[in-house]
């Protein structure tokens, strides 16, 4: 089988001697939503930096469907669109200028390049902009056209490092709903966001990387079946001194005098409503504590930290 | 890439070039016409009576082909340094690392650029000349070589002191310590033949002393130096400099982490 990426024992060591991968695998199907998740400095922009050829490796190997890096550096590269985290176009620039040139580089003539330049910014909500200097741009909309200038070659795999990172939600939303259908015409993406509810919104795999190694390369939902307990608060009628007893459940209560609850995955809400009920406590708002995949990459990035003998974790 | 994929991409960087440096034309194009056209009224119409003769022409005749020359080396390497250095500092060189573009056509691309504004600003300043004496091209053959050559080896020259760029200071110390002092000193402004015996072998040293008085004799038909000599130096400097900075690419020195 071809995978849109496949990685083997990919190792970095930067001059500084700060080894930021070490010997990670990876393989990412074709037609894939995959979510690469990790802390801060665990390796994920460096491994995508190598992909797209930003970084140099110092060992391993990549093939982008079945392009390898060494060999068919630059089939490889016609497969791949880039969205990179920091803002890296030239400011000066008019805003289709640049899709138009990113075009010139894979090839693709000036008229071919405009039409479909046209096409994406229309579709991101900068067509507008088209003739305005791309400094101009507010953060969003630059955000917009390095995914527009990304797609100006019709990749077949497309990688977003952190796109959507100080969006605002409702542009955020969008710019899901425009990823969503690319990736329903075929394209292949792999994402890293620190926003975990997206990851989890979007992606249909996962991968968790932690100082340089992957510490877990599976499904969604496969990782979130391991979610075994999770807590939800409820906010009374009153605040509690302390913690009542309620029948199957543990709870505590926290600085603000609500009920956080733990339930696990063989119970059900209603169990805890009727056990809420019997104590006499009456429940005005409930909400879970954090976001499912949230809690499932902090015990996954600590149970690491904890067995590396790690003292502290950059969250 | 096939090969009509590659012109593209080359037509691509070398439009993106040209249109950089029409944008800020007020930077890039008008004050070397100031600069020249100053030179031509304070030494040509001033100071050059005065002086008389130089080679057999006066002075207004022999400075316009240095001055062209001049021009055509601080603009073709400030436009590459420049340009190349600020896509490393805004980071949209990554545009580039990103796509399928070969880097030999990448350097191409950049020297075609820095060479289109090298003979830009010396077709502007050969234009100015005009108002103040009557240019009779010796050689068109000679002349026009001379100036591409020479404005390929500082174009390629302008990428390399970009690429080891990391900062603006690194791009204005070799123009300021390295190029004007060899261009004032080479032949521009004066025939070495005035100097004594042992100042005309140290100014043999200067590379730009062998493409100025190449220049000279296409325009005048003089020199201070064999053109032969000219054309081999410039020939084995775009040879050395080119497989340098191709070398530089390849490695991702200054762009790859």
């Amino acid at each position: 089988m071809t995978y849109a990426l496949k990685i083997n024992n990919l190792s970095k060591v930067y001059a500084n001697g700060f080894e930021a991968l070490k010997g990670i695998d990876l393989t990412v199907e074709q037609g894939d939503f995959y979510a690469l998740l990790g802390p801060n400095g665990a390796g994920k922009s460096t491994t995508l930096g190598i992909v797209s050829s930003l970084v140099n490796k110092t060992s391993g190997d990549i093939s982008v469907f079945g392009f390898d890096l060494d060999s068919d550096l630059e089939q490889a590269k016609m497969c791949l669109g880039v969205v990179p985290q920091e803002i890296n176009f030239n400011q000066f620039e008019k805003v289709k200028d640049i899709l138009v040139t990113q075009g010139g580089y894979y090839g693709i003539p000036a008229s071919e390049a405009e039409v479909t330049a046209d096409l994406y910014l229309k579709k991101l909500g900068l067509w507008d902009k088209r003739d305005q200097p791309s400094r101009e741009l507010s953060g969003g909309m630059k955000r917009r056209l390095m995914i527009a200038r990304a797609l100006i070659h019709h990749p077949k795999l497309l990688i977003l490092d952190e796109p959507t990172a100080g969006v605002d939600i409702e542009l955020r939303r969008s710019m899901w709903q425009f990823l969503r259908e690319i990736n329903e015409q075929g394209t292949t993406i792999i994402l890293t966001t620190h926003y975990l509810e997206e990851a989890e919104a979007l992606c249909r795999n996962i991968g968790i990387i932690d100082k340089g190694k992957i510490l877990t390369d599976t499904t969604m939902n496969a990782l979130l079946g391991q979610l075994h307990v999770e807590t939800f608060i409820l906010a009374l009628d009153r605040d509690l001194a302390k913690a009542p007893l309620l029948d199957g459940f543990e709870c505590i209560v926290n600085e603000q005098g609500e009920l956080e609850v733990d339930v696990e995955q063989v119970q059900n809400i209603n169990e805890l409503f009727k056990a809420v009920d019997k104590a006499g406590l009456l429940v005005k708002t409930v909400r879970a504590k954090s976001n499912r995949l949230e809690e499932l990459f902090l015990s996954l990035v600590e149970t690491h930290d904890t067995e590396s003998g790690a003292k502290g974790v950059e969250a | 890439m096939s090969m009509s994929q590659m012109w593209v991409a080359l037509c691509t960087i070398v439009v993106k070039e040209v249109r950089r440096f029409t944008r800020i034309w007020a930077q890039t194009l008008l004050p070397p016409a100031i600069t020249m056209a100053l030179y031509f009224v304070v030494f040509g119409n001033l100071i050059g009576p005065r002086i008389g003769q130089m080679e057999g022409y006066n002075y207004m005749e022999f400075i316009v082909p240095g001055l062209i020359m001049m021009s055509v080396i601080t603009n073709s390497y400030a436009n590459v340094v420049s340009s190349f250095f600020g896509m490393k500092f805004q980071r949209s060189i990554e545009e580039l690392l990103v796509s399928p573009v070969p880097n030999w056509i990448v350097l191409i691309g950049y020297v075609a650029g820095g060479v289109a504004r090298g003979l830009a600003v010396g077709f502007i300043v050969t234009l100015l000349s005009l108002g103040f004496t009557d240019l009779q091209v010796h050689n068109i053959a000679i002349t026009a070589s001379m100036v591409l050559l020479t404005a390929i080896v500082f174009s390629l020259g302008g990428f390399i002191n970009a690429v080891y760029a990391t900062k603006f200071d690194d791009i204005s110390i070799v123009p300021t310590f390295v190029l004007t002092p060899l261009t004032y000193l080479g032949g521009v402004f004066y025939s070495i033949s005035l100097l004594p015996e042992f100042w005309q072998l140290v100014s043999k040293v200067n590379p730009i002393l062998y493409m100025v008085n190449a220049f000279r004799y296409g325009i005048l038909g003089v020199s201070d130096v064999n053109i032969m000599v000219s054309y081999a130096m410039v020939v084995v400097f775009i040879v050395l400099l080119f497989s340098f900075a191709l070398r530089l690419l390849n490695q991702g020195k200054g762009i790859r982490a």
